[in-house]
């Protein structure tokens, strides 16, 4: 299925990371937005109160971030595609909404662009401390998909794999921006409609009278039904069973807990995207996402400059993790080198992983980007 | 080239996000090059200082941030002592002729006036400095092509103030042509 031609602002243009984002919303046909505006991510919400009016979306400022999340799941059911836009101290607000996505299968969007925290922290200034929270945030068990643009051109990209992948796994999908790609512009391109290919949605066929909400179907996903064509179900955030009514037993909580992981985790490799370069016979690799990976490639190359065979491993996608990659180049290399805006969170799943290489993180605590030459300086330390 | 890092500074109002956002907008999509904008404001609207940090390229931009400024252009007196001790020894400097005072004394740059608030008010609108300096910057600069810039400004202001804008545009131009071949004599 190709995109809904009203909502796609096809050519070149000059935005934010923040604006692309919206259009990459547009492009994948979501046409249901509330939100609680919060710096740095505001802009995302005022470009969406202009140009939904204009395709026949709907944006609704809400009293709150609680509100704002709740509100897409409905939609979500309603039948629209729907996301919500927020920054830290919202994020945290919505992690009881983003676990009952999980939990009823709601397919949905989350734009996180990313500031200094805890707490209200740094507004305006970039950070990528919530990346654990994105993946644990919630209470309870679960996996969701969370990608990382490293550019305005990758805000828009990214926003619209990120509903396409909401779709097709049925969980809520994260947009994990930070300030400095969220309010840096440049150059991006958005293609033709024909050219951007829409997951659609996979309703039931069943008779009215037999409908399973969640009952596993193609890759443990359950199908959907149109609102209004009189399909009747019960939903729920208790354990439920495949009709959707409750099911607190111990082997119903195992059922649908097993089910809800495995259809992320048994396709991880699936949804593996990274964007690898001079991997192979590397002496180092740098593995990084979103706006690090960029200041990393230019530490990479001072290093690379001076003679050595460095790597770079960038997670577009960050969660699932790519378990398989980095196990793959762990055995590979001396040394993985991971810079990233926060004191140390993904460098742990590297190193969990990192059979017997040598795992170095390169920490900063946010407000702005790194020095280069610090992540030059730790990459020729960790070959030592 | 390879990198070029400008910063235009003023104080809120003026208008001089837009213009870095033109510049890079002539760069990115009508001049073949890489740019990278990020603008800083401080926490009040009006009044408070603006800048943008505009690096332009012909290759992809790795790291977003301006550090040693090839490029400086000052609408404002705070700008001028703020950001004049980034520029690079040699670098371009525009200063606003009746907005900011040489104290401390420019640095060994490349120096041109704007008088852009002047030229405004013969176009009748003090508002449209900030694209009189776009226009006077892209003569004494040559980053980018006049055609290039002046596409820009056509996608850039409200459609109502197209041909003001055009107008302050070639203004600011041509007074950049002319402080160029004066600087050259």
């Amino acid at each position: 299925m190709h995109a809904d031609p009203a909502g796609v602002l096809t050519g070149a243009h000059f935005l934010d990371g923040d604006h692309a984002a919206c259009e990459g919303a547009l492009a994948a046909e979501c046409r249901f937005v509330a939100g609680y505006p919060i710096t740095p991510s505001t802009e995302v919400v005022e470009r969406i109160a202009q140009r939904f009016p204009q395709v026949g979306g709907v944006f609704i400022q809400m009293e709150d971030e609680l509100a704002s999340s709740i509100a897409i799941a409905g939609a979500v059911w309603g039948g629209k595609r729907a996301m919500t836009v927020t920054s830290g101290p919202g994020f945290s607000l919505m992690m009881e909404h983003l676990g009952f996505a999980v939990m009823t299968e709601t397919p949905c969007v989350f734009i996180n662009v990313q500031r200094g925290g805890p707490s209200t922290g740094l507004p305006t200034l970039p950070a990528q401390a919530d990346m654990m929270q994105a993946r644990w945030g919630s209470h309870g068990d679960y996996e969701i998909i969370a990608v990382s643009p490293n550019s305005p051109q990758e805000c828009f990209d990214l926003t619209l794999k990120a509903f396409n992948l909401a779709e097709q796994y049925r969980v809520p999908a994260l947009v994990m921006m930070d300030e400095c790609v969220g309010h840096m512009m440049e150059r991006v391109v958005i293609p033709k409609p024909e050219e951007i290919e829409i997951y659609p949605r996979r309703f039931t066929t069943a008779p009215l009278d037999e409908y399973l909400p969640f009952a596993p179907e193609q890759n443990m996903v359950p199908t959907m039904v149109r609102a209004g064509q009189g399909y009747r179900f019960h939903m729920t955030g208790l354990t439920h069973n495949e009709k959707g009514y409750p099911d607190m037993t111990v082997s119903g909580q195992a059922r649908l807990l097993t089910r809800l992981t495995d259809k992320i985790k048994k396709n991880a490799t699936a949804l593996t995207d990274v964007v690898a370069d001079q991997v192979d016979g590397a002496e180092a690799v740098v593995i990084s996402y979103g706006i690090t990976s960029r200041v990393a490639m230019k530490a990479i190359q001072m290093v690379r400059a001076q003679g050595r065979r460095i790597g770079s491993l960038r997670l577009r996608t960050v969660w699932p993790f790519p378990e398989h990659v980095i196990r793959d180049l762990a055995s590979n290399v001396r040394a993985l080198v991971v810079p990233e805006l926060n004191l140390g969170q993904i460098v742990r799943e590297v190193e969990r992983l990192g059979c017997g290489a040598r795992v170095v993180g390169v920490p900063h605590a946010g407000g702005t980007v790194h020095d280069p030459a610090v992540i030059a300086q730790a990459i020729t330390e960790a070959l030592r | 080239m390879a990198q070029t890092q400008i910063r235009i500074g003023g104080f809120g109002g003026q208008g001089v996000i837009l213009s870095g956002i033109i510049i890079g907008r002539a760069a990115a999509i009508h001049g073949g090059l890489h740019a990278t904008l990020i603008q800083s404001f401080g926490p009040e609207a009006r009044g408070s200082s603006s800048s943008a940090e505009l690096i332009v390229a012909d290759e992809p931009i790795l790291y977003p941030y301006v550090k040693d400024l090839d490029m400086l252009v000052v609408l404002s007196q705070d700008a001028y002592a703020r950001f004049t001790p980034a520029l690079k020894k040699g670098g371009l400097l525009v200063t606003e002729a009746d907005l900011v005072h040489l104290t401390p004394p420019v640095p060994a740059a490349e120096h041109f006036v704007v008088p852009a608030t002047r030229l405004a008010e013969e176009i009748g609108r003090k508002i449209v400095l900030n694209i009189i300096t776009v226009g006077f910057f892209g003569a004494v600069s040559r980053l980018v092509s006049a055609e290039a810039l002046e596409q820009a400004v056509k996608e850039s202001v409200p459609s109502g103030t197209l041909d003001l804008n055009l107008r302050a545009f070639r203004k600011g131009y041509e007074a950049g042509v002319e402080a160029l071949a004066k600087a050259k004599v």
